[in-house]
């Protein structure tokens, strides 16, 4: 290998490098100036790196194509979800600063852990290989597996880590079986020749391997029935933790598992996509269900994410261009709504430290009117009724799966959507309809304008969506 | 003179959303002792964002070309074109009079809002929005801009019955939420398809497409589970009594006044133009299903004990005549249905403000509890039975006319259905003079009642345009049907071309 191509390899990793590099670099500096105020500005940098590695890969790769013998691959998939992850962690880490602070946690290597999760997710997303693929589940996983019992002191936090830790180490075991049998039977590790191999003729060992993987993939994204994991991790596990794990790890698992769909396997769609329909189904009827009856907003929050990934699920049904795009927006605006509602979630604070009852929202339109309508928009977006961005995302989803004549598909996706509008329902009437004394302390100023503004762009963001569309249709040209 | 200023309509819908977010800010920002304050001046901004509202859609309606057909107004935004969606507006002689309904209505409701005194800044915002939200349903000329619109009046909608509603308004919020969402899902898988099938939202478009009959039938299916269920039609029609009962009298009037009109419009503006062959197979179970929420939900309008109640149950069955004229498909039945919509926001919604001005003296809406107002409250009594009368359809008023149209329309395609419906006439003399009987005649028994005062300033302010809104359009008729008539034999000149075409 020259250093031309070498450079050439590189400049396609910016990213990557940048947030690689970063944290290392930030290691090095915490563990040298170790002193007072040392973790504010570990934090601080961690953003800054976090979001530079986003608009890099917006702004700063300039081409397209594959490094490395073909294991990583720079397309338009790639930069769309390198932007979006990169940015909504940035987002996640500002929103948990406060936070740590407050609860004692701020310690050094939860920014450095969040940059090392981050740069496994844009391998994910990059990845061209099944090798690749593996090194940037595990290098994702592991960090958040530490990320979640980051708590130690606490009995749920650890719980939720090992919890998720036993379980995340049986899914990538299973992906790792599934990986070898399709390495096994095509021959090579690289998704473009297993292309050949699964075009060149149906081979019960790839279905078998292919399986494997899926539900490997599945685990990581939380769609049922892989989902056990999902309500104990978002409830015991801190809650900036939580806003990160509901945002970013998802977007890159399944923009991984459609780009391992659709790429190697695309050929074949009429093998997977009975399996992908059922956990589609499964995920958006233990989601809409298992939330009517939740207590903690927590655990509220996992189930609307289990539901979610079903909807994300149906696009990938779809298997064509439309159902990529679709994905991607639905996915995009998804993460706003999780991301905004977290900040919400952050913002209940008493004097007797966070709380996290749904009941605890009572009144809240009364005593915080800014908060209140924010998390109503919020929860009506990612509930994906309209006026809200939201449904933007579902819509274009079933769209999706209606044009990929997936009819059943597409009624079950809006009937469990009514479904699921009644627990979205239920915190708007609890922040509305019900009253209470308790008062919020005020919260710290990150998490205020999150909240606000992620409620605010729920509706101020529809004149400007064709932007959002554009882009994410451009990928879906591009890709199949 | 506005036909060339293109916006005019984006900006009559969204001028109250405009005065909602005017309120947002200073409800947000301001400090919590100034909330009183606030409270206080958003009543006026809320007034002043509606009063110019009506003001811009009377301007609408009378630059509003009658002779025309096709849509007028049109407002075009480039939007999502990389996939065929649009923002589009435009109004047609089967759109603009609602326009103007429902800013007519609201200035009203602002006004008879009085008695809510906590948050009212957030009611306000929400009423606003409710505005904007009704008026864009009208004035959509894209399907998909169309569904955000009608789905997302709901959200203002469910905040005014929950938070400012009765004892049991938590139950009726939900049950006003889910069960409109669960009909109007599905109407959007079936626009997904219509999209797909067409290529493009644009309703202009969709008007000139022609549909398989097979998909025709589904697609009709689907939108009327939609609309039947916003109609309501019996037998989807029991989220309305608990919706009306529980929400502010000004969310009742609205719930009546416009947002049951949004059903009729939708088979106006959806189902009788596009899927025509499926409209007239399906014709029938409409009328059997419009025959028997008259006769019905009248004779459950005669056993109600709450005033509010009987008023909604009133509401169904004259609903019921709507839908008879609108799938009649002849002239006189669909200007009737028309005429009917119009007349009913205005006479429904002057009943629950009758109910009100008693709800708010004595807070019960128990018939038992009253009797004899007439001797406290002549003028009240005056008022009631006008629109009492209205509601049975005394000849005079607008209930009349609408009533004897859709009855004619419904005669010229079978005289069944016609006698179905004039029975239901007879029923609503029968529940509306024993319930003003009970309520306003007869000798006062009731102690309670001694203390109770007539209508004062603001409620004659309140009631005076609807009075004269109901005499005016029972006397000259024409008003409506004039603006209203090009767009009817339109409508009803392609339908028959279609199945003409249909049946070679």
């Amino acid at each position: 290998m020259t250093a031309d191509m070498l450079s050439q390899d590189l400049s396609l990793l910016i990213p990557e490098l940048v947030l690689a590099g970063g944290a290392m670099a930030l290691l090095m500096l915490g563990v040298f100036l170790n002193g007072k105020g040392t973790e504010k500005l570990i934090q601080w940098l961690t953003v800054g790196l976090l979001a530079a590695a986003g608009l890099a890969a917006l702004f700063l790769v300039s081409g397209e194509g594959t490094a490395f013998n073909d294991s990583f691959v720079f397309d338009s998939l790639a930069r769309f979800s390198k932007t979006a992850i990169g940015l909504v962690a940035a987002i996640a880490m500002l929103l948990a600063m406060p936070y740590l602070q407050a609860e004692k946690l701020g310690k050094i290597e939860y920014p450095i852990l969040v940059a090392l999760a981050v740069t496994g997710m844009m391998m994910m997303v990059s990845a061209n290989d099944l090798i690749a693929m593996y090194m940037g589940i595990e290098l994702q996983s592991l960090a958040l597996y530490v990320l979640a019992a980051f708590n130690r002191d606490s009995l749920r936090a650890s719980e939720a880590g090992l919890k998720y830790f036993v379980l995340g180490a049986l899914s990538s075991g299973l992906l790792l079986y599934g990986a070898s049998l399709v390495y096994g039977f095509a021959g090579s590790t690289g998704f473009a020749d297993i292309a050949l191999a699964v075009g060149s003729g149906s081979n019960v060992g790839l279905t078998v391997g292919l399986v494997f993987v899926i539900c490997g993939l599945a685990f990581k994204v939380s769609a049922a029935p892989f989902h056990m994991w999902t309500p104990d991790v978002y409830e015991g596990a801190p809650t900036p933790v939580t806003a990160f794990f509901a945002t970013a790890p998802k977007f890159a698992a399944i923009v991984l598992l459609a780009r391992v769909l659709m790429e190697p396997f695309g050929s074949v769609v009429e093998q997977w996509r009975d399996v992908i329909w059922m956990i589609a189904v499964l995920s958006m009827a233990v989601g809409a269900f298992g939330a009517l009856t939740q207590q903690n907003i927590k655990r509220l929050m996992a189930y609307s994410s289990i539901g979610n990934m079903g909807y994300a699920l149906v696009a990938i049904a779809a298997a064509s261009q439309t159902g990529l795009w679709a994905l991607l927006v639905f996915m995009t605006l998804y993460m706003l709504g999780v991301i905004g509602s977290f900040a919400g979630i952050l913002s209940m604070r008493t004097r007797e430290g966070m709380v996290e009852q749904i009941s605890d929202l009572a009144g809240l339109a009364q005593r915080n009117p800014g908060l209140g309508w924010s998390i109503t928009a919020l929860m009506f977006s990612i509930g994906g009724l309209p006026f809200m961005v939201g449904f933007f995302g579902k819509f274009f989803v079933v769209y999706a799966a209606v044009q990929a004549d997936l009819m059943i598909l597409a009624v079950l996706a809006v009937l469990f959507s009514v479904v699921g509008a009644a627990y979205y329902l239920r915190i708007v009437k609890v922040i509305w309809f019900d009253t209470s004394e308790v008062e919020f302390v005020p919260s710290a100023v990150s998490t205020y304008w999150i909240a606000r503004i992620a409620g605010l762009a729920t509706v101020l963001l529809l004149p400007v969506l064709g932007w959002l569309v554009f882009r994410a249709y451009s990928v879906g040209l591009a890709l199949l | 003179m506005f036909g060339e200023f293109e916006a005019f309509l984006s900006i009559l819908t969204f001028v109250p959303a405009l005065g909602a977010l005017v309120i947002a800010i200073f409800r947000f920002t301001a400090r919590s002792e100034d909330q009183a304050l606030i409270d206080r001046n958003s009543r006026w901004v809320a007034w002043l964002a509606t009063i110019v509202t009506l003001g811009m859609a009377i301007l609408l309606v009378a630059n509003f070309d009658v002779d025309a057909t096709g849509f007028q107004f049109v407002h075009e935004v480039t939007w999502l074109e990389q996939i065929g969606l649009g923002y589009r507006m435009g109004v047609d002689g089967l759109s603009v009079l609602f326009v103007l309904l429902t800013a007519f209505l609201m200035p009203i409701c602002i006004m008879a809002s009085g008695a809510i005194k906590h948050r009212v800044a957030d009611y306000m915002i929400a009423f606003l929005l409710l505005e904007t939200l009704v008026i864009g349903v009208f004035c959509a000329l894209d399907i998909v801009v169309f569904y955000i619109f009608f789905e997302g009046g709901l959200i203002p909608m469910f905040l005014i019955i929950g938070v400012w509603g009765g004892q049991n308004r938590v139950y009726a919020a939900f049950k006003f939420f889910l069960y409109t969402l669960l009909g109007s899902v599905l109407m959007l898988v079936a626009m997904i398809v219509m999209f797909l099938q067409a290529g493009t939202t644009d309703i202009t478009v969709l008007l000139e497409t022609e549909f398989a009959r097979n998909a025709q039938m589904w697609m009709w299916l689907a939108f009327f589970a939609s609309f039947a269920v916003k109609m309501p039609m019996w037998p989807v029609h029991t989220w309305l009594p608990d919706a009306h009962v529980q929400a502010p009298t000004a969310g009742s009037v609205i719930l009546a006044g416009v947002l049951l009109k949004l059903g009729g419009y939708g088979f106006l503006r959806f189902s009788l133009p596009m899927f025509p062959e499926a409209s007239e197979y399906f014709a029938p179970m409409v009328f059997v299903l419009s025959i028997i929420a008259i006769i019905y939900t009248s004779l459950v309008a005669f056993r109600q004990t709450d005033i509010k109640k009987l008023i909604a149950y009133s509401s169904v069955a004259h609903m019921g005549f709507v839908t008879m004229g609108l799938f009649a498909m002849n002239e006189t039945g669909v200007q009737g249905a028309l005429f009917q919509m119009i007349s009913h926001g205005v006479i429904s919604g002057a009943l629950f403000l009758c109910v009100g001005v008693i709800y708010d003296r004595m807070h019960t809406r128990e018939i038992a509890f009253y009797g004899g107002l007439v001797h406290k409250m002549p003028v009240f009594a005056a008022i009631f039975g006008l629109f009492a009368m209205a509601n049975v359809g005394l000849p005079g008023t607008s209930g009349f006319v609408g009533e004897i149209m859709t009855m004619v329309g419904a005669f010229q395609v079978n005289w069944w259905i016609a006698t179905g419906a004039a029975t239901g006439v007879i029923l609503s003399a029968v529940y509306m003079l024993t319930v003003y009987r009970d309520v306003v005649l007869g000798e006062i028994t009731n102690p309670k009642l001694e203390t109770i005062t007539d209508i004062n300033r603001m409620e004659w302010l309140i009631f005076i345009p609807l009075i004269i809104g109901t005499l005016v359009l029972g006397l000259f008729s024409t008003l409506i049907t004039d603006v209203t008539a090009t767009a009817v034999d339109h409508l009803i000149s392609n339908y028959d071309a279609a199945l003409a075409a249909s049946a070679q």
